[in-house]
Parts: structure tokens; sequence; C-alpha cells
């Protein structure tokens, strides 16, 4: 048997995994990488946002039912997309930690959940104040509602499991196994919760009955789906540069990043 | 050695450290009684309030109950070194640990299937209805220990380990609470139960073949 090569992967690992994804798995490597994309996803979110508000405010017609309150949906629709979107690309990343023992990918995992709870919770508060002219109460059981708190739920224990494990490495494992063990329940419980609610409901407004979508409506929806994709990217991208200082931070790469940024500071 | 054989190896030293220690059952079998008591006292003794949210309480109740008996599951055999041992054995791991998953829910899920039907008895409900609600106990209390063991693995000797665990497990405990629940109540407005049932132990099914690999895999992880 040939001894395993001693050489790390964070030293030079481009001429052994051929390809540049490998090549930016190292933290060292991706740190600079993730500084020179952070401001690009910023603009195309700034941009996203002010077209998509533009035509949600101002261009879309007022709903014939719903009045102007419906413009919630301009915020509401794109943050549950995304609190969904966002738990699946966790899960990816934490599998792909766990099958391939890459340290980046646990640190995407970890980056990822904090704007993940958020979107759930903008959802859910979003829906609620949607609720109260809408259906004249704050809360309704309804599925959607019930299945997004239930997600809310999930990236709270994703992340109190992360919080509660010193080991880095260890809450690394441990998340991505709650994160696969989670992907698996997400479908389940939302058919579960959607059973649910037929059996019990009442005289509730359903969403799905609303009548179909102007082509407008559907435009501001889209632009604005696509500004909360790019806030979420640059964030997560923000959050796994911090991550990637804290946890190299005995690393002599981590000390002459710091040494440098406090020199530009100083200058 | 064979399957089975296998498999009982944990469940009969769990089960007779169960015996031996009998307060530790007793705990968990009480606490559901209490939970279930506290209802009444809560929403008023009412009958028909009390048939209506009886099946759900009886659920929630046997959820709880489970979950406080969870941290116990490998928590003392992670202590002594036992865990490793079992870890390092060549016999293999996930059944060991299927073993004790096993007896954990002849400890502690069990007694509630025997017991529901008596406190069902105080929310008014009829015979056929307190079959129902064993029959949907029995088939969703072994699908709450599967589930639970996977919490169980993951918050082992980690800071504030049961509130964690109940955080971890209770929303995934959202299904098995649902078809527990509605198929007791589907008896209740005179409807079919099977639905109900056949996805329990879909569900039952399906965490019998996956939870015991993914709490080996968090078991290891806690063991490096």
């Amino acid at each position: 048997m040939k001894p395993h090569p001693e050489k790390s992967l964070s030293e030079n690992s481009a001429p052994r995994f051929s390809g540049r994804l490998f090549h930016y798995s190292s933290p060292q490597t991706f740190y600079p990488l993730a500084g020179k994309m952070i401001p690009f996803f910023w603009v195309a979110a700034a941009l996203f946002g002010i077209a998509g508000l533009w035509i949600g405010f101002f261009v879309a017609p007022t709903d014939a039912q719903q009045g102007e309150a419906y413009r919630i949906i301009f915020v509401h629709v794109p943050a549950s997309w995304m609190s969904m979107f966002i738990y699946l690309v966790m899960a990816a990343w934490a599998g792909i930690g766990l099958a391939l023992g890459t340290r980046l990918s646990g640190m995407m995992a970890q980056a990822l959940a904090p704007t993940g709870a958020l979107m759930a919770a903008l959802s859910l508060a979003t829906g609620s104040l949607w609720g109260r002219p809408m259906w004249g109460t704050w809360w309704i059981w309804d599925a959607r509602l019930t299945s997004e708190l239930i997600l809310f739920f999930l990236y709270v224990g994703f992340i109190a499991l992360q919080a509660a494990i010193d080991d880095p490495r260890r809450a690394d494992k441990a998340g991505a196994i709650l994160a696969l063990v989670g992907v698996v329940n997400v479908p389940i419980i939302y058919f579960s919760v959607i059973w649910w609610n037929t059996l019990h409901q009442g005289s509730s407004v359903s969403l799905t009955r609303s009548p179909s979508m102007a082509q407008t409506m559907l435009l501001g929806m889209l632009l604005m789906a696509l500004c909360f994709w790019m806030y979420a990217i640059a964030m997560a991208l923000m959050r796994v540069r911090a991550i990637i200082l804290e946890r190299e931070r005995h690393t002599e790469w981590v000390r002459a990043e710091i040494n440098l940024e406090k020199s530009n500071a100083l200058e | 050695m064979s399957l089975v054989a296998t498999l009982m190896v944990t469940a009969r030293r769990d089960l007779l450290l169960a015996m031996r220690r009998k307060s530790d059952v007793m705990v968990n079998v009480f606490f559901f009684v209490i939970v279930v008591s506290l209802f009444p006292l809560g929403v008023g003794p009412e009958p028909a309030l009390l048939t209506k949210i009886g099946p759900g309480v009886l659920v929630v109740a046997a959820l709880l109950s489970t979950l406080l008996g969870l941290p116990r599951l490998f928590a003392a055999d992670h202590a002594d070194g036992t865990l490793e041992q079992l870890a390092l054995s060549p016999l293999p791991f996930g059944l060991l640990v299927s073993g004790k998953i096993l007896a954990h829910w002849l400890v502690c899920g069990l007694p509630l299937v025997l017991l529901a039907p008596v406190l069902g008895l105080q929310f008014g409900l009829d015979g056929e209805t307190l079959g129902v609600l064993m029959l949907a106990l029995l088939i969703a209390t072994p699908l709450l220990s599967l589930i639970g063991a996977i919490g169980a693995a993951l918050t082992l000797g980690v800071r504030g380990g049961g509130a964690l665990l109940a955080l971890l497990i209770l929303p995934l405990y959202v299904p098995a609470l649902i078809f527990a629940s509605g198929a007791v109540e589907a008896q209740m407005a005179g409807m079919s139960t099977g639905g109900y049932l056949s996805l329990l132990a879909a569900m039952l099914a399906l965490a019998v073949f996956f939870a015991p690999w993914a709490t080996t895999a968090a078991l290891k992880i806690a063991l490096e």
C-alpha cells in the first residue's frame, strides 16, 4: 500500500485535484474569491430590488378584491420561496461536506442557516400582516403558514445544535446529519400539514383559489425573488468569510490577512 | 450471529438495566398521566370539549413523554465507555443501536400504548375510538423512538442537551402527531381510519430503515 501523501489540501490542491472547483474548496483560496464576489451580488440585489419594488408599488395594478394591501406579496412570496430554497442549498452543502470531508462546505451550511431563518421569519411576519386585512385575523392555521412555521423551527434547531457544539468539525458533521434528516422530512411535514388542514379546514380563505395573477405582478414578484436570492448569496458569502477567519485564526495566512487589513486601515 | 440475535444483544441488556432501575420507567409513565390530567384542569371539565381535544392531548402527551426518556438512551453508555466498545465490536453497530432503540420503545413507548385507553376514558372516548387510539399509538410510538434516537445521538455530550433535543426533535414529530390524532378523530367522525394508519405505518417503515443508519452516523461523530 502506498503511504498517504502528507500534503494538506490547503497548501496546493490544484495539481492533484484538477479543476477550479476543488482549488477553491480550501478556505484560504476561497476567502479572497468570496471577497471579490460580494460587491457584485450586492449591486445585483440592489438593482433587482429597485426594479422589483418599482413594479410592485407603481406599475402593478391594484387588486380588484384585495385593494392595495396585497402588495405585501412582493416581499412575502419571495421570502417564502427563499426560505425553502435556502434549506435545500444548506442541506446540499452539508451533504457534500459529510461525503467529501471538505471543511468549506460545512462553513457554507453554517453561513446559510441564519439567512434562511430570517427569510422564514420574514415570511411569517408578512404573512400575518397580510392576513389581518384579508382574513381579519393575525394568524390562521393555514397549511402554508403552519409548514413555514415548522421550517422556521427546523432552522432554529440547526443553528442551536451548531452553537451548542464547541468543536467546529463535530458541529459541522452533526449539523449536516440534522439538515439531511430535515430535508427528508420537509416534504413529509408539508403534505401532512396539508392533510391536517383539510381535515380541520373551517371557513378560511384558500390561497390557491385566488384568481390568476396579472403579468406585471408576476414580473414584480420574480424580480423581488432575484433580489432576495442575490441578497442571500451576498450575506452568506460575508458570513462565510467571518467564519473562515474565526476558525482559521491560528493559521499563518489569516494573520497575514489581518495585518494587511490593519495596515490598509491605518493608511 | 443472526440478525435477530444481534439485535437482541443490546435490547436484552437495556431491558435488564431498565428492570433494575424501575423508577426511571415509572417516572416516564407518570409524566404521561400527569400531562394528560392537566388538560381538563386547564380547559375546563365540559365533556363535549374534552372529547374533542382528547385524541390530540393523548398523542401530544405521548410525544412529550417519549422525549423525556430520550436523553437516557445513550448518555449512560457514552459516559462509561460502553458505547465505544459497541462501536468497536465486530457486530454491526447499526443493529446494536437498533436493539437499544427497541428497548427504549419497550420501556418508554409500550406502557403509554397500554395506558392510553384508561386515560382516554377520562376524556369520554368510546370503545372503538379507544381501539383506534391504541392502534395509532402502537404504530406512532416506535416511530417517535426511532426519530428521537437521531436527536439523542446528535446531542450526546452537548451543552444544554435536553432542551436542545426537544428543539431538534419536536418539529420532526409533527407528521406522527398529525396522523395519529387524525386517525382517532376520523374514527370519531365516522370516517375511514385506513389512510391515516397506512401513512403512519409507511413512515414507520421508512424510519426503521433510515433512522438507525442516521443514528449510527451521529453516534460515530459523537465518539470521534
